[in-house]
């Protein structure tokens, strides 16, 4: 009898997807690594859905590695995952990370270790080793070769791999791509003069490519031309009276609203003046 | 004989730690990043969410290194034995450790709406941290700042002359009259510096998009401010009313006062609640002043640009 070979159906999950965060732990992982370590590595926690694995939070695993050889420490990756359950029952085991640029021999043993762990888990590298000028971030996903269930070889394939922005756009990105920024240093008012500059700057650049799209200096691109569309669509058109009355009623609940703050701000300046803790009118 | 001068350098750094003011809190970019994707996701309406902060206390500046959350949300705390809380963080920190992040508490972080942080709570947890610590800050991160492109993040702490009357017992409006203190006074706010690892700016780098504009500019630029306003009007309708039914309660007992000599007078109420009243109501007025000069702000340019042909 010829024992049946079980080929592989395919890499199950297409899509990983990374929050910054997890990217940041990783770098902060990796300088704290022991005297002579070699790399990090460490557990992804996220959701799955849709063939899209969301990579949300990780943590590192102390591990131990030997020409081939390679010991994780298994009982402090459970109660990490334990304790982070407590925090974020959501977030399920989706993978593990890696600060090597290359999927090498020993990684198909850890592979093996989070595939009991979770059904199709996905290999992040981070080259924090920066070998080509910039820090390489990908996602590999692995299928294995078994007959009669025994486990015969593992092979990695790059998947693609997206990382999120909106985290950092809230933040500011400036705020993370500086080594030291002072908080507060800008006024809040300029910041809306700055991001209106910004935007004058994005239209101007819209418009420029459909001037040159128009005249036939450049190629229109469709995706981007549903964009812009869309962009367009969105803003509502108001008659100019409607607008007024809008922005003028707007304007006055501003205004009361910051003079019933005043009020209150005038009292609590009677109250100190007098000696109370409560305020003297209201 | 490294350990006898790890020693000694610990006992020189001990001693300098006495002397210096804290003047900045330094935190790592990863941090924020941590606190926010926490108060975000877990924060809603009014319950509050709180993390600890891990780093390192080195002279004048506090640094930041790391932080992790605590399960749920400050209200359920109660419901779950406080050993189970404990036990979480115990273990946590000897994780960490294993990892070699830094494992010296340096305070926590919660998560706020405007300034409704500033309760006897916020006042008791600090009093217990100080304890254990010679000094401690608490982040705060105001989700309804964050949401209209914000930060929303502040270093808090108490200030000396408060910790030192509150532990004396009740804070009378006597009390507080001779200790100069008032409602100013309690909290203290610490500049904040932020810090990224070189590698860090290099991931900034390699991953920051190239966009003109970005969700926050968005933010920023949006005409509906009226939620944010809502906010703080109605947690300042709030704290007026919660002056109004005290006034009321005091014109009552004054009302109802026995006769002199047969009982032994009530124990004088607390001074710090209408303290702390007022510090919020100050804070709320402040974020109403800012949201709406930025508000009219939005307003005009809008205008404007409808006015053009």
């Amino acid at each position: 009898m010829v024992a049946p070979l079980t080929l592989p159906l395919g890499f199950t999950e297409s899509t990983v997807q990374v929050h910054p965060v997890v990217l940041f732990t990783i770098c902060d992982a990796y300088i704290r690594r022991n005297q002579g370590q070699k790399r990090v590595i460490g557990t992804l926690l996220g959701t799955v859905s849709d063939g899209i694995i969301d990579v949300r939070s990780c943590y590192a695993v102390p591990h131990s590695e030997n020409n081939d050889q390679v010991a994780l420490d298994v009982q402090h990756h459970q109660t990490m995952a334990a304790l982070q359950q407590k925090v974020n029952p959501r977030e399920q085991i989706v993978g593990w990370f890696s600060t090597h640029a290359e999927v090498s021999g020993s990684d198909a043993l850890i592979q093996s270790f989070y595939a009991n762990e979770c059904a199709s888990p996905a290999l992040l590298t981070v080259d924090t080793s920066l070998r080509d000028g910039a820090l390489a971030v990908r996602a590999h996903a692995s299928r294995a070769l078994s007959i009669q269930g025994r486990e015969l070889a593992r092979e990695f394939q790059e998947v693609a791999c997206r990382i999120t922005s909106t985290d950092l756009e809230q933040l500011g990105t400036d705020l993370l791509a500086t080594e030291e920024t002072r908080l507060g240093a800008q006024e809040e008012e300029e910041e809306v003069v700055e991001a209106l500059h910004r935007l004058r700057a994005a239209l101007s650049t819209a418009a420029a490519y459909v001037d040159a799209v128009v005249a036939g200096k450049t190629p229109g691109n469709v995706a981007v031309g549903r964009a812009l569309a869309d962009a367009v669509a969105a803003v509502p058109r108001f008659p100019a009276h409607e607008f007024e009355e809008a922005l003028s009623s707007s304007q006055n609940d501003v205004l009361l609203t910051l003079y019933f703050s005043n009020l209150i701000r005038a009292h609590v300046a009677l109250a100190d003046k007098l000696g109370t803790m409560q305020l003297p009118l209201i | 004989m490294a350990s006898s001068a790890g020693i000694s350098f610990a006992q020189a750094a001990q001693k300098e730690q006495k002397k210096a003011e804290l003047v900045s809190v330094q935190v790592e970019g990863q941090v924020i990043l941590k606190i926010a994707k926490h108060c975000r996701e877990h924060a809603s309406g009014s319950s509050v969410v709180t993390g600890q902060l891990l780093g390192l206390d080195v002279g004048q500046t506090l640094e930041v290194t790391d932080c992790f959350p605590f399960p749920g949300n400050v209200g359920d705390e109660e419901a779950e034995t406080s050993n189970e809380g404990e036990g979480y963080q115990l273990e946590m920190m000897r994780c960490l450790r294993e990892v070699n992040v830094d494992n010296n508490m340096v305070g926590w972080y919660q998560s706020t709406v405007s300034g409704s942080y500033q309760v006897v709570e916020i006042i008791e947890t600090f009093v217990n941290y100080l304890e254990n610590l010679d000094r401690c800050i608490c982040m705060v991160y105001d989700t309804l700042a964050a949401a209209s492109g914000g930060l929303g993040l502040k270093a808090v702490r108490l200030t000396e002359a408060f910790v030192k009357a509150f532990r004396e017992g009740t804070l009378t409006v006597e009390k507080v009259r001779t200790s100069n203190l008032s409602w100013q006074s309690i909290f203290q706010e610490i500049p904040i510096t932020v810090h990224n690892t070189p590698l860090a700016v290099a991931l900034a780098a390699a991953i920051t998009p190239v966009a003109h504009l970005s969700a926050r500019d968005a933010a920023r630029l949006t005409l509906a401010s009226a939620p944010v306003l809502e906010r703080n009007v109605e947690f300042l309708n709030d704290c007026l009313d919660d002056n109004t039914t005290r006034r009321t309660a005091g014109e009552e007992m004054l009302g109802e006062e026995p006769p002199e000599g047969m009982f032994k007078p009530p124990p004088e109420p607390s001074a710090l609640d209408g303290m702390l009243l007022l510090k919020q109501m100050t804070s709320y007025c402040d974020a109403v002043g800012s949201t709406s000069a930025q508000a009219i702000q939005r307003l005009v340019i809008a205008e404007g640009l409808q006015r053009r042909p």
